[in-house]
Order: C-alpha cells, then sequence, then structure tokens
C-alpha cells in the first residue's frame, strides 16, 4: 500500500512536470527568439538557448519599436493596451452591477425582455458582426479613440449575468432588515449589497482585464492610427510585411511583453482568478 | 460621468488644435514596412517640410489587403483617407466603384498641376490607366517578378555561375543538379504563387489570363487559366514537387526567408526583395530574367509589374485634393523618383528618372536593379501583357491558390485544378460585374 | 429565480437598465439588424451600388461546397480540440489532486497559458513549426517527416489544433481540478476500503461524478472552438491551405473582407446568430438547473 502510494506520487510528478514542461516550451522558444538577431532566426538556425541580443532587444522594442512595421515604441502599445483593458474591466462592471441590481430588485414591466435583450448577447462575438458594428462606430466618431476600443466590448451580458447570480444567493432578510431601517434602494445597494459584491467584482475585473487585453479583431479594425495600436495587433503587424522579411526577434519579443501582463495577473491574483472564471460559469 | 467629462474633454482639444494651425491633414494609409516604411515617413516629412499649408499623415495598416479591407470600411463608413495605397490586384476592385475614388488624371487637371501623363514610364502607368491612356492612380512602388540564385550553390553543383539558365527547362536541370549536390528539400521554388506561375506567366509568354484583353477591355471577361500552357506549367510543377525539386513556399511571401537562407537556391518573386537579399544572404547572390518556355512562340515577350499605386478617395474637399495633387507633383520629382528607386530598389516611376540613373551609370554595378526593368520593357506590350484588371483578384488569387495547392498535393490533376481555378473564378468576376455596371 | 422581497418603482430600475442597454441596442442589436438588411441585398465593394434580392445570398450559400466544407472544418476542428484539451486536462488534474507536496505550484504552472491572447498563440505555434524558420518543423523533417503545413491540409489543421488546445488546457484544467476537489474524500476512502484498484476506483466512481462539469465543459469548448479561436486561425494559416483550416466564423470574416461578398458574409452571420442564439438557449437552462438546487 505504501510502495503503491509512492509509486502513484512518483507518477503524479513525471506526468505533472511534463504537462508544465510542454505548455512552458512555446512561450520558451519564443523568449530564447527575443534573444537573437534577425538573421539567425530569419535563416532558421536558432539554437535552443538564449543568445547575447536580450538587451538590446528589449530596449529597442520597448523604446524605439520595429524599424519597418509599426514604428511604435512598444511601450506605448502596451499603454493603450492598458488603457483599454481597464476600461472594458471597469466598464463592464459598472454597467452589469447596475442592471443586475434593477433585474434581481425590481419587479417592472418589461423585466424579463429586458433580461432577456441583455442575455441574447452572452456568446455572439464580435467577430460575427464585425462589418456592422465598425459602421455604427464610425459612424459615432469612435474611430481611434479609447472610446471606440473599449465601449462596444462593453457590451456583453457576462457581467449581468455573474452579478445576477450572485445577487440571488445575498438572503432576502438582509433586505428586510434594511427596509425596517428604513433605507431606500442606494443605501442597500452602497451598505449592503456593494460591500458583499467586493470579491466578485474583484474577480470579475481580473477576468474581463484579461480580456480587454487580448482583443484581436476588433481593434486590428478601428485603430487607424499607429499611436493608437494595442500591442496585440503590433504583434500582427510586424509579423505580416510585404516586400520586406519580419524582424522576428522584435515581434517575438514583442510576444513575451504582450504575455507579461495577463500572466502576471493570473498568476499573482490567481485566487480572484479561479473565483471569476468559475462563479462566470455557475 | 468621468468618461463623459474626458470625452468632451479630447473633444475641445480636438477643436481647439485644428483651429490653431489652419493646415489641411492629409491621411495616406499604406501597407508599407522594413526599409520601405522609412521611406513612406521619410518623405512625409520632407513633404510638411518643404510647405505649410499641408500635411501628410502616413499610417501603417497591416498587410496590402489589411490596408484595402480598412479602407474600404472607412469608406462605407465616411471616414476614408485620402489616399490609400492599394496593391496592383485591387485596381478592378478600386475602378469599379463610381464615385469611391478621385481618378489621379482628373485630381491633377482640377488643381491646376503642371502634370503630364506622357513623361511617365508606359510599362508601369499602363497598369493604372484606362485603355485610353487616363490615369487613374498614382504608381508609386513598383517592381516586377525576376528570378533570384545563389551563385554559390551554382558554384558547388557545378553550374556556370554567370550564365543563368534561360528557360524553364534549363532551370528544372539546374534545379535537379542542385538537388543532387545537397539541396535536396528545395531546387527551386517561387512566393506569390499566383501572380508569378499565373500571371506573369502568361504575359511573359504573350498567353491570356483571361478575355477581353485580360479585363481592360470589360468587366465581362472569362478567365482562360486553364489553356495548355498553364496546365503544362502546372505539371511540371506537380511532378518536380514529387521529385523533390520544386518546394512550394505558400501563397504569399512569407517564404522568401528560404533563398536567404540559402535553403532554397533559386527563388522566383519580386524585385523588390532586393533589399532582404542585400540584408541577409551570407551568399554571392544575383538575379535575372524570368525563364521561359523555349517552344512558346514569341516567348519571352515582356514582364507585367507588381506592387501598388497610390488611389484618391472620393468625396473629400478641393483644399484637400489640391494638397493631395501637390504632394504627387512633389513624388515624381526627377532626384526623389532616382533616390526612390535606387535605395529602395522599387523601379522608377518617369523616363526621366530611368534616363538619370542609367546615364550614371549605376547599373553596371548593381545590375540586379534593371533586371526589372529590363524585363518590362523588352517587347512592347501586346493586349496579353499589359497587366491584369479581373475585380475581385483578391478573392479570385485566392481561389487559384486553393486550386494549385489542391494540384501540389495530390488532390486533383493539375488539368481539374485549373479548370475549377476558372469556373470558380468565373464565378466571382460574374458577381463583380453585377454590381459594377448598375 | 425571483426574489420575494424587492424594491417599487419603475425610474430607477430604467435609469439602472439604461447604460447596459443603450451599449447593447448601439452596438449590438443595431449592428446586428444591419447584417440581416445586408445579407438581403448585393453591393460593391465601396457600397455605391445596392440591390435588393431577397434570399439569394443565402441560396448561393447553400449550394456551393465551401460553406458545407467550413462547418465540416468546424465540426472535425471542434471534435479534435475538445476531445484532446478534456483528456489532457483531465489527466493533470488527477494528478494534481493527489495533493502532493507543491501541487499549487504546478497548478500555477499549469493555468497561466488561460491569460495568453489567441493571437498570440497562434504567432508562437506559428513560430515553431513554420516551415522555412521554426525549430519544430526543422526537427519533423530530419527525421524524415515531410512537414509542409502551407501545402497539406492535414497537418494545417494538425497545427491549429494543437495550439486551440494548448491553450484551452488550462481552462479545463481548473474546472476538472474544482469538479475532483468537491468529491467527498469518505467517498473515495471508502471505495479503496472495498479494495478497488486506483484505474477501476477511477472509471466506476470517480468519472462518473464528475460528468455534471465533463458536460459543462464540453458546452463551453465548442463555444470556445467555434468563436475564440479567429485570432489563432487568423495567425497561423488564415483558412488555408484550400480552405482547409477555414471554420463558420473565420468565413463570416475573410468572404466580407475586401468588401468582396459582404451579403453572402452577411447572411453568414446571420446563420450563425441563429446558432448561437440556440446554444445560448441551452446554456441557459443549465444555468437555471444549476441555481435552482
Amino acid at each position: 500500500m505504501v510502495e503503491n502510494r509512492t509509486f502513484g506520487d512518483r507518477l503524479a510528478y513525471l506526468i505533472l512536470t511534463i504537462g508544465v514542461l510542454i505548455l512552458a516550451f512555446p512561450v520558451y522558444l519564443t523568449f530564447v527568439a527575443s534573444t537573437w538577431d534577425a538573421a539567425t532566426i530569419i535563416n532558421g538556425q536558432m539554437p535552443l538557448y538564449p543568445g547575447p541580443f536580450f538587451a538590446e532587444n528589449y530596449y529597442r522594442t520597448l523604446f524605439i519599436g520595429t524599424a519597418g512595421t509599426t514604428r511604435e515604441p512598444v511601450i506605448n502599445m502596451m499603454i493603450n493596451s492598458f488603457v483599454m483593458a481597464m476600461a472594458i474591466a471597469l466598464g463592464k462592471i459598472f454597467i452589469s452591477v447596475l442592471s443586475a441590481y434593477a433585474v434581481v430588485y425590481y419587479r417592472f414591466p418589461f423585466r424579463m425582455a429586458a433580461f432577456w435583450l441583455i442575455f441574447l448577447t452572452l456568446m455572439l462575438p464580435v467577430e460575427v458582426r464585425i462589418f456592422p458594428t465598425f459602421k455604427v462606430v464610425a459612424d459615432i466618431g469612435f474611430l481611434d479613440t479609447y472610446q471606440g476600443l473599449a465601449v462596444p466590448l462593453i457590451a456583453s451580458a457576462t457581467g449581468t449575468l455573474l452579478f445576477r447570480q450572485f445577487f440571488m444567493t445575498i438572503p432576502d432578510e438582509l433586505l428586510e432588515a434594511s427596509k425596517i431601517d428604513g433605507a431606500g434602494p442606494f443605501r442597500f445597494f452602497k451598505d449592503t449589497v456593494l460591500p458583499l459584491s467586493m470579491t466578485t467584482v474583484a474577480a470579475l475585473f481580473v477576468i474581463q482585464f484579461i480580456y480587454g487585453w487580448n482583443q484581436y479583431l476588433w481593434p486590428l479594425l478601428i485603430t487607424t492610427k499607429d499611436s493608437m495600436q494595442t500591442i496585440v495587433i503590433g504583434i500582427k503587424k510586424m509579423i505580416v510585411t510585404a516586400d520586406a522579411l519580419t524582424e522576428w526577434q522584435l515581434a517575438m519579443t514583442t510576444a513575451v511583453l504582450a504575455m507579461l501582463p495577463p500572466v502576471a495577473v493570473v498568476i499573482l491574483m490567481q485566487r480572484l482568478f479561479v473565483k471569476g472564471l468559475v462563479d462566470q460559469e455557475k | 460621468m468621468t468618461k463623459f467629462r474626458y470625452s468632451v474633454a479630447t473633444a475641445a482639444l480636438v477643436l481647439s488644435t485644428t483651429g490653431a494651425l489652419a493646415q489641411t491633414e492629409i491621411q495616406w494609409w499604406h501597407a508599407m514596412t522594413g526599409a520601405n516604411n522609412d521611406v513612406i515617413v521619410r518623405l512625409s516629412e520632407e513633404f510638411n517640410a518643404s510647405q505649410k499649408d499641408y500635411k501628410v499623415v502616413p499610417a501603417y495598416k497591416g498587410s496590402y489587403a489589411d490596408t484595402l479591407n480598412a479602407g474600404i470600411a472607412a469608406f462605407r463608413a465616411n471616414q476614408a483617407p485620402h489616399i490609400m495605397q492599394v496593391f496592383e490586384v485591387g485596381t478592378a476592385t478600386m475602378m469599379g466603384a463610381k464615385g469611391a475614388v478621385k481618378p489621379v488624371q482628373d485630381l491633377m487637371r482640377e488643381a491646376g498641376e503642371n502634370f503630364d501623363p506622357k513623361s511617365y514610364l508606359p510599362a508601369i502607368t499602363g497598369y493604372y490607366s484606362t485603355v485610353k491612356g487616363e490615369m487613374l492612380s498614382f504608381p508609386f512602388n513598383s517592381s516586377s517578378a525576376v528570378m533570384w540564385y545563389n551563385k554559390d550553390a551554382f558554384r558547388k553543383a557545378g553550374l556556370n555561375a554567370d550564365v543563368p539558365p534561360k528557360t524553364w527547362p534549363e532551370v528544372f536541370d539546374a534545379a535537379r543538379k542542385l538537388k543532387a549536390a545537397g539541396w535536396d528539400k528545395c531546387g527551386f521554388s517561387t512566393a506569390w504563387v499566383t501572380w508569378l506561375n499565373i500571371e506573369q506567366l502568361g504575359a511573359w509568354h504573350n498567353v491570356p489570363v483571361g478575355t477581353k484583353s485580360n479585363g481592360f477591355d470589360g468587366f465581362d471577361s472569362v478567365f482562360q487559366v486553364n489553356s495548355p500552357l498553364f496546365v503544362k506549367h502546372l505539371t511540371n510543377l506537380v511532378d518536380l514537387q514529387k521529385e523533390g525539386v520544386f518546394s512550394y513556399s505558400g501563397r504569399t511571401n512569407t517564404g522568401e526567408g528560404r533563398f536567404t537562407s540559402g535553403e532554397c537556391p533559386i527563388f522566383l518573386t519580386s524585385s523588390a526583395f532586393f533589399g532582404n537579399v542585400r540584408a541577409n544572404a551570407k551568399f554571392d547572390w544575383a538575379n535575372t530574367v524570368m525563364p521561359y518556355y523555349p517552344d512558346q512562340p514569341g516567348a519571352p515577350q515582356n514582364s507585367i509589374i507588381g506592387g501598388a499605386s497610390l488611389w484618391v478617395m472620393g468625396g473629400k474637399s478641393a483644399a484637400e485634393y489640391k494638397g493631395v495633387a501637390r504632394f504627387f507633383t512633389f513624388l515624381s520629382d526627377v532626384d526623389r523618383q532616382v533616390k526612390l528607386h535606387t535605395e529602395s530598389g522599387y523601379l522608377p516611376i518617369t523616363k526621366a528618372a530611368y534616363a538619370k540613373v542609367k546615364d550614371s551609370g549605376f547599373y553596371k554595378e548593381r545590375p540586379f536593379l534593371e533586371t526589372p526593368l529590363l524585363q518590362l520593357n523588352n517587347k512592347e506590350p501586346t493586349e496579353n501583357s499589359r497587366g491584369v484588371r479581373f475585380g475581385n483578384l483578391v478573392q479570385i488569387r485566392d481561389i487559384w491558390s486553393e486550386e494549385i495547392e489542391a494540384a501540389l498535393n495530390g488532390q486533383k490533376t493539375p488539368k481539374a485544378a485549373l479548370d475549377a481555378a476558372a469556373e470558380r473564378g468565373n464565378a466571382v468576376l460574374r458577381q463583380f460585374e453585377r454590381t459594377v455596371t448598375r | 429565480m425571483n426574489k420575494t422581497a424587492t424594491f417599487k418603482g419603475y425610474l430607477i430600475p430604467a435609469l439602472l437598465l439604461a447604460p447596459q442597454l443603450a451599449i447593447t441596442l448601439v452596438f449590438f442589436y443595431w449592428p446586428a439588424s444591419q447584417a440581416v438588411w445586408q445579407s438581403f441585398l448585393v453591393q460593391d465593394a465601396f457600397g455605391t451600388s445596392t440591390e435588393f434580392v431577397w434570399f439569394e445570398n443565402y441560396k448561393e450559400l447553400f449550394s456551393k461546397p465551401d460553406y458545407y466544407k467550413a462547418l465540416w472544418n468546424t465540426l472535425v476542428f471542434s471534435t479534435l480540440v475538445t476531445s484532446f484539451s478534456l483528456s489532457i486536462a483531465l489527466l493533470l488534474a488527477v494528478m494534481a489532486d493527489r495533493q502532493i507536496r507543491g501541487y499549487q505550484v504546478y497548478t500555477t504552472l499549469l493555468i497561466w497559458p488561460y491569460a495568453v491572447a489567441p493571437a498570440i498563440a497562434g504567432v508562437l505555434w506559428m513560430f515553431m513549426f513554420n516551415p522555412s524558420l521554426g525549430i519544430m518543423a526543422k526537427g519533423l523533417r530530419s527525421v524524415g517527416y515531410d512537414w509542409n503545413p502551407l501545402l497539406n491540409g492535414n497537418q494545417a489543421m494538425a497545427l491549429v489544433v494543437m495550439a486551440a488546445v494548448w491553450k484551452q488546457i488550462s481552462y479545463n484544467f481548473l474546472f476538472f481540478l474544482a469538479g475532483l476537489q468537491a468529491i467527498p474524500k469518505s467517498v473515495i476512502e471508502a471505495a479503496t476500503i472495498d479494495g478497488a484498484r486506483p484505474m477501476r476506483r477511477f472509471w466506476t466512481i470517480i468519472f462518473p461524478l464528475l460528468s455534471p462539469t465533463t458536460f459543462f465543459l464540453l458546452v463551453v469548448n465548442v463555444v470556445y472552438v467555434f468563436f475564440d479561436t479567429f485570432g489563432i486561425i487568423d495567425t497561423i494559416t488564415g483558412g488555408g491551405p484550400s480552405k482547409a483550416t477555414e471554420t463558420l466564423v473565420y468565413k463570416v470574416y475573410s468572404d466580407g473582407k475586401g468588401g468582396a461578398d459582404l451579403g453572402g458574409s452577411a447572411a453568414q452571420s446571420v446563420i450563425l446568430l441563429f446558432i448561437v442564439i440556440c446554444l445560448t438557449a441551452i446554456q441557459f437552462r443549465y444555468i437555471e438547473r444549476k441555481v435552482t438546487y
């Protein structure tokens, strides 16, 4: 029995280690590529260990940008990505807390209609309605603005659903009690609901931040100025080149930089992240 | 609330800046990367410094297809840029929409700029002009397809590195010898599979790709890409792929690294590949004109251009058009064209610039920059070698690539693949015709 | 699903709902209705000429093999990604659930790929397997395997599947681990005392208890493959070669690109809208069931 247990544990270590290594390998290679020069990579002679160009590549990528394609220092793209991700995360939390509160704590005509209007947007990704949505955003004059990057992506039902689930679990007695205290809907929201929801808010924030940071097709279409580019788009534009070879070392450096913030968020806020994911799907 | 305040603040800021400078901004969307992107930025800066009324603002929009896509989406939303760089295959799409673009000839005339269409190289502007010779768009970066080869590899394989193969059978033999000498993965390859093996092949052999002078005489043209020459060529490629002599490198230029890395010693692609070869190839290299089939009467004819031109979008104000016209005059300047050509490897667009470079003896040292020009001017263009003008050619190229890929991986015979390429291509043409004729 | 205690009034809930409804209407329903309208039109790229054609775009769509091919690709893609990512994640979760020393470190190291953008995941895998510069491609060819995803549709599909699985394992792993940890230890101990071997114990007791999680993940993974893999496909293959990796969602984008066939693209959007509404309804039933008990 004891023998068996040790063997099982060893097997577990082995399998988990292999799993970790396989998951990490592509990222490791990307990192290696970010430490070599262009010719080594383009000519397919990149070794499996890091090279001597780490400082140069990261400095150039962050503060100067590629020689050819986007030309923007990647640090600016990271700022754009950060602003967009924050706006999406906070915007989503803001509008969905309000709407969930209305749907759960009020009885009014067309309540279910409103709920379904929101709910149907749950899974329809922006890719499917991309061309008409672009036109709407252009008509409003949101091209090349942070509003244009963020607001259309806030229109999704995930947050509302999550808060609705959560509000349903708040015991009715709390409302009764605060009604007896003479609290109106605003005080009840501020003093009871919001404090109880803080973990949910934080968890949703983590998930939505990652979602916002990783946006691809939408920013690709609606940013026309180089200065409004996000980092994920920056990479795509660095790789697709006409009559010029890709500066792979810089593209790969950018890829590493693009992965860092969301991965850091997952690792540092693992507990909230897990809660956010699991709750969202409950 | 804060968001609202923020947008009000931005709006105020935008208003105040435009009010203060009173400079007309000219948006220029392009798809240039690498050193060519530097060229665009420098040109804009020089132009902006040369006068005070207009400010050209370049923006890189991704690949050619992405740029066209973004431009179309923006036009539909009334947000089009003033100048849009469109690759040669987008020409018919741009022409087809009346009101969406402003023909360059009209633009220059209305703006009162000094403009003589005859001063431009006809082999280049012909691609972007109506049959009557009216220039529709302004050629910017033009290139043609040439054959690049690795001289070191030739020597190792016992081939004469100074006398490259001239005909396709000679190329096949050379590639076989290279394979035997150690290049067993790839004797030769091509980038831009349809541009090289359909569009250029047709022009170079004076064989039509489609009826109605390759679409120049009307949108009701019908594809002939399943005619014997194309079938013969694809059959050769398929057989050689099986033999391991030819190796497919994808639809665009992403496989070009296979030449600079030394993997493929013979590589057919754009003459504009020059900058990368110079920067990355660690061996002795050269280029030469494209090979031809000697049993084809009249071959070689002349090659056609590739690259892109600048289209002026419709619906802008007269003041803005004046700025664009001024910019085009600026671009046409002889010395500026000479500099562009000798630095970027793209072709000069005016006769004066070509003559000036030739007279300077520049090509003696760098013959590879003249190869595409010799090829383009090899013979007086015929109706089969002026260029191609098919609507939605972007999609058609994808269809053709798919069929060629199907033949190369053995799913279809070359004949069946090209029959399908013609038939499916025609369906796209008919759809395009339907949208432009009304 | 209704609270018994509520507030009264119309104005306040209307104001509370206003931001979300406004954004949803402007950026979702209005564009969606535009898509429906567009699907009845034939237009040139720039929208300068328009013809109303009723259902011709739909007829056209269903009369061509392309659409069925994209449907087939989507099915193949979903099946492969779902089965691989679920089984690998389950294996890893079972191992991590043994509570061996340092399992939390392993968990952390296994969940981070979730945070990588699909487009970037695509870039990473494309970089490894690019025929001209990829290390893995070189390795494959040096052992004599003819690796050329530019030409070989199955290889291209394999590559896209690998990238998609790589990104999805984390998610599935988390849910399986949570599911496993929710199983009362007493159940497992009882089985152990009965002398059931580990493998048998897993298949007869643990796996059935995990089935709600598995079913849920199945739905989520299918949705993931349908929509979230756009960035992966776009960066790795662009739908090629010969449309071998073109899925339904990718086709919407590529047909509308360059304004070539906006009507056809819109018609596909409408069909997808319909599919999504059905999927949402299924998921909704599932959610409601879970909430009520």
